[in-house]
């Protein structure tokens, strides 16, 4: 048996598809969801993917976040569904509450998009139990609107608490700033606070993070790089195993 | 205050002698007397304003046409074209059942004004184009061009044109795969703003613009029409029919990226459920363009009632609605049964659709406002029977004297130490430094399909994930070039775009353009195009790569100070299986490094002459396009029986400028020995076409080099990929060395410097 | 009818780089004496019927749920008189 995971399309996703065959790719069963729909046909796990959604208009994911569709993911993540939020979908979770703090643009003004270094600093999630604590890997970041923000506490909570799942990796040679070819992918690119790329809930179901794990997944296509599969046969091995 | 009659049909037939503003519209005076010798009558305000913007340069390619025509009557053989020029974008045959548009267009002009809103209108525009073709639209592409790198206004215009283009395309879901950014003084108040866009469907889902079948519905969809882009009306509306309007409409359109999204997605899911007719985007000319090219292409006449199309601002008068350029609107032909379910897919997508009218069994289009008729016009006449100029064109007076300028006789460098600080000077020049600064602000990733995007040579886009089929589209074109010699500048434009094609893999198979050159009423300006056009038209039927479609724009100068003549040339190709590219960026220590092709000593219009001597003078390269094809077979069957792994097209910058990107982009070190004919400055700095730099592994050396020498083309070793990362260099043996992390500095430090 | 103003400002300890860029950009437009910029944004809404204390409570509620993020935003509501458009 396999699981059957959800992707959300907003009016404005973009990177629905994509995420769809990453699930596929991983060997599980994606199954298109509607934002008009309540109804979850019964999938294992949503994935929110990223986009524009509703142009990003007002704040990015605020307008998302009250669509039918979210009413029933916000009820069902609360009672242990996992759920992940990639970019939009990221912003979409913070603006629900089911993650803290929230999503800013970033400190340099400009859409950014590289391949970026990130390490994992929680593989204890529902979506990153394949990799490895202290993993290093490369994945796309595409955003406009990617700096993460919240006040002092929150921020120690998440630390002490270990809920911050993926870090910018800041170091090696950045000082080209974000403009340049940068073959490793240093630097925080958007001016996140303590450099989080990710963060999780207490419960560890939901993830969020900015970049771009379905756009790393096949060698000949995006970054050309497979670090981000992980996160889709993670939570393959996870639901068949429950 | 009370308004004037509506100026109906009937009306503007008992009126004779009421003068309309025809001048203020742009017509001239035998223009305007066409226009009442074809009604037999004055037009009514409306009718001249569809006439008006109809027959402008800008939709009616008055200056052009006659030059235009070499491309259908030069085209070649090709089984791969199945829809040519004349429609939105044309379509070319990819195998395995798909079919790929893809169009250039320029949005010169209103990116000047407003570079934000320009540009990104720009991309929506040609992303209109290619859905109205019935295609997914799979990528991006922007040729920019802009006045000198260090000029404040350049500061100004082009960091809003790059978040304008992303702001929009990467908003749409489009991931940009390539394209080029130049600067020159002669772009300084005309900066080139060219958008191409490319479309991937199955034959069966090809879709044309074109209104037929009596009683089918008229179906107007999109955002609400406002009053933008209508400079032009509102000096009819206000000035001549209604005193108390606002005098001035902005002239500058305003795009919605996220309603364009919904547009594809809603445009898309329609055709899937083969509901649509006919299909046409509302872009330049808005619904006059619209309306006429629809009952002019379909087998019969219009009737429309304007009354009907959703507003933005109620205070519109009918002419400024028929003007309006609103930009996210689509108008599609839907027979009476099928209207329903397409309303519902709109309102799925919350699209706003309306049935403004329906096609009716005679030949007249149609127009309805307040119960009056305002239009009655042959649409054809309107749509594709626009003025047809022969511009009086002549050889400049000034280019004997250019070409007379040699630049093969500028002073050389003698040491080599001012051959090492040239070659840092050119690889941090401007125009040869990275791009990275602008292209980072693209997503490249989106679709997922991205094989490769710039700064490879081309973009390559998978459209079959099963068997990999992929496309590639690369787009070149040489300003310099192109005012010393317009035929063979135009001629080099295409050579270096089949090239960048061939370099990664894929076979060339059509070409679009987008031709931008100053005032067709300079004789000297209409020479450049009519050289330029015919150089294109030559060269595309000796390739065997038909012209599609394209964009002409014209006046793009600043008092007598025209832009360097500059087609725009890019050119579609195909690649059986994509996991076959052959990427830029060297990949493995060892591989030896060959030099495709003859070198001689070319140096008119190079980019060494301009950074170094500030010189524009003498003759471009030789073009020689057999050697071109022959390069091109060479390179494709090397990257399909995995001879190469990477490989770098020649060009701007010469040798040294392609092995320093190669270097820079795969983080590998190359040392290189000059071959014996040929000296250093030649080897480094010359521009001759039909060249590329190839690495081989060592085991496949001697099969390439047969395959090399059986076709008869020449192959010099030149040197090895040796050495990663921190300590690796790029030496030129017995000249200089320079270390990877120097270069990378002048490489990539001179945009962000002169922009962030 | 009446308007409604809502305006939504970052919180103060929140990097705001849009209104950094332009303060920057005042020196060189000749500007001086101004030591800080920050950018909001200001939703007007045109009531219907009579603004009283329900139907402020009402816009209060949408602004602090909608219109602002209260983990990055604050908040103002204030009633604006209308001029009566004269024709």
């Amino acid at each position: 048996m396999t699981a059957r995971i959800g992707v959300v399309t907003f009016p404005g996703s973009l990177d629905d598809r994509d995420s769809r065959r990453a699930i596929r790719l991983a060997g599980a069963e994606p199954v298109a969801l509607w934002h008009k729909d309540k109804d979850l046909k019964q999938v294992d796990a949503v994935v929110l993917p990223g986009g524009f959604s509703y142009g990003d208009y007002l704040r990015a994911g605020a307008i998302s976040r009250f669509s039918p569709v979210m009413g029933t993911v916000i009820e069902q993540a609360k009672s242990g569904m996992p759920v992940l939020g990639i970019c939009n979908g990221f912003q979409i979770l913070t603006e629900a509450h089911l993650l803290p703090g929230g999503m800013l643009g970033n400190d340099h003004l400009h859409f950014i998009c590289r391949d970026q270094k990130l390490k994992v600093e929680n593989a204890e999630t529902a979506w990153t139990a394949d990799y490895e604590s202290g993993q290093e890997i490369h994945i796309p970041l595409k955003n406009m609107d990617g700096r993460y923000v919240a006040d002092e506490r929150t921020l120690d909570m998440l630390e002490a608490e270990g809920r911050v799942v993926f870090r910018y990796v800041v170091g090696g040679d950045t000082s080209h700033g974000h403009g340049h070819v940068n073959p490793d992918g240093y630097g925080n690119p958007n001016g996140s606070l303590r450099d989080i790329a990710g963060i999780t809930n207490e419960a560890g179901n939901v993830v969020g993070l900015m970049p771009h794990p379905e756009h790393a997944v096949e060698p000949l296509v995006g970054s050309g790089r497979t670090d981000g599969l992980p996160f889709f046969t993670s939570i393959l091995k996870k639901l068949v195993n429950a | 205050m009370s308004r004037t009659p509506l100026d109906t049909v009937e009306h503007a037939a008992g009126t004779p002698d009421v003068e309309l503003p025809w001048a203020e519209l742009g017509l001239k005076k035998d223009e305007y007397e066409r226009v009442v010798e074809i009604l037999g009558r004055r037009p009514t305000g409306a009718e001249l304003a569809m006439y008006s913007v109809m027959w402008s340069e800008h939709c009616s390619y008055k200056s052009s046409k006659v030059h235009l025509r070499q491309f259908g009557e030069k085209a070649p053989q090709s089984d791969a074209l199945l829809v040519g020029i004349g429609e939105n974008a044309g379509v070319v045959d990819v195998g395995q059942g798909y079919a790929v548009t893809f169009k250039v267009e320029s949005h010169n002009h209103p990116s000047y004004v407003e570079p934000y809103q320009g540009a990104a209108t720009g991309v929506g525009g040609i992303v209109r184009d290619i859905i109205a073709m019935g295609a997914r639209p799979v990528a991006v592409v922007d040729p920019l061009r802009f006045g000198a790198a260090d000029h404040p206004d350049t500061k100004r215009v082009l960091p809003g044109v790059v978040a304008g283009i992303g702001g929009y395309g990467n908003c749409l879901g489009l991931p940009n795969i390539g394209g080029e950014v130049v600067f020159d003084a002669c772009y300084q108040g005309n900066p080139l703003v060219n958008a191409g866009a490319i479309g991937v469907m199955r034959h069966e889902d090809i879709h044309l613009a074109k209104a037929s079948g009596p009683g089918n519905k008229v179906i107007l969809y999109g955002a609400r029409t406002g009053g933008d882009g209508i400079g032009g009306a509102s000096i009819l509306a206000s000035e001549t029919f209604d005193d108390a309007k606002p005098s001035k409409r902005p002239a500058v359109q305003v795009g919605d990226p996220f309603q364009e999204k919904l547009l594809i997605e809603c445009t898309l899911e329609a055709f899937a459920e083969k509901l649509v007719v006919g299909i046409q985007d509302l872009g330049a000319a808005g619904l006059s363009c619209a309306t006429s090219e629809l009952a002019s292409n379909g087998s019969g006449g219009m009737r429309v009632t304007l009354d009907d199309v959703p507003l933005r601002d109620s205070t519109l008068s009918p002419e400024e609605i028929l003007m309006s350029e609103s930009q996210e609107r689509m108008c599609a032909v839907v027979e009476p049964s099928k209207v329903d379910r397409f309303l519902e897919i709109c309102d799925k997508w919350d699209v706003i659709a309306t049935v403004i009218g329906e096609v009716t069994d005679g030949d007249r289009l149609e127009i309805f406002w307040h119960g009056g008729k305002i239009v009655d016009v042959d649409p054809r006449t309107v749509a594709h029977d626009g003025p047809v100029y022969e511009r009086p064109y002549a050889r400049p007076h000034w280019q004997d004297a250019l070409q007379a300028d040699d630049a093969n006789k500028l002073p050389r460098p003698t040491t080599p130490e001012e051959l090492k600080s040239q070659v840092l000077r050119l690889v941090s020049s401007p125009n040869q430094a990275s791009k990275s600064w602008i292209t980072s602000q693209y997503d490249h990733f989106v679709q997922g399909n991205t094989v490769l995007a710039q700064p490879e040579d081309s973009g390559m886009i998978r459209i079959d994930e099963e068997s990999g089929l992929g496309v590639a589209i690369a787009t070149d074109g040489n300003g310099r070039y192109t005012k010393l010699d317009p035929y063979h500048g135009a001629q080099l434009a295409l050579a270096e775009a089949y090239r960048n094609v061939a370099t990664t893999g894929a076979k060339p198979l059509a070409v679009s353009d987008c031709l931008n050159f100053g005032s067709p009423e300079d004789p000297a300006v209409m020479w450049q195009f009519a050289e330029a056009i015919r150089g294109l038209a030559d060269g595309c039927l000796q390739l065997g790569t038909p012209v599609t479609g394209g964009n002409v724009s014209l006046y793009n100068q600043t008092g007598e100070a025209a832009i360097h003549p500059t087609p725009v040339v890019a050119v579609l190709g195909v690649i059986d299986d994509v996991a076959r590219r052959t990427p830029v960026a060297y990949r493995e220590e060892g591989q030896l490094l060959y030099l495709l092709g003859d070198t001689r000593e070319e140096f008119g219009g190079s980019a060494w002459s301009q950074v170094v001597h500030d010189h524009l003078g003498g003759l471009p390269p030789q073009v020689d396009l057999e050697r071109e094809r022959l390069l091109g077979e060479i390179l494709i069957s090397a990257s399909r029986d995995g001879m190469i792994d990477s490989a770098h097209d020649l060009s701007d910058g010469g040798l040294i400028q392609a092995v320093v990107e190669s270097a820079l982009l795969g983080d590998k070190g190359a040392r290189l020995v000059v071959p014996d004919e040929l000296d250093a400055f030649t080897f480094l700095f010359s521009e001759s076409a039909g060249r590329a730099v190839v690495a081989i592994p060592r085991s496949e050396e001697l099969r390439f080099n047969d395959m090399c020498g059986a076709r008869g083309l020449p192959a010099t070793r030149i040197g090895v990929v040796d050495g990663s990362a921190s300590d690796a260099v790029v030496e030129v043996q017995g000249e200089f060395t320079l270390t990877l992390s120097e270069l990378r500095t002048a490489h990539e430090d001179t945009i962000p410097a002169l922009l962030a | 009818m009446a308007r409604v103003v809502v305006d939504v400002m970052l919180k103060p300890e929140i990097l705001d780089p849009q209104g950094q860029a332009v303060q920057r950009a005042l020196p060189r437009l000749g500007f001086e004496g101004i030591s800080d910029v920050r950018q909001g944004k200001r939703f007007e809404l045109e009531v219907d019927g009579p603004v009283d204390d329900t139907a402020l409570a009402r816009i209060h509620e949408l602004a602090e749920s909608f219109l602002a993020n209260t983990v990055i935003e604050d908040f103002t509501v204030k009633v604006e008189e209308v001029a009566e458009a004269g024709k």
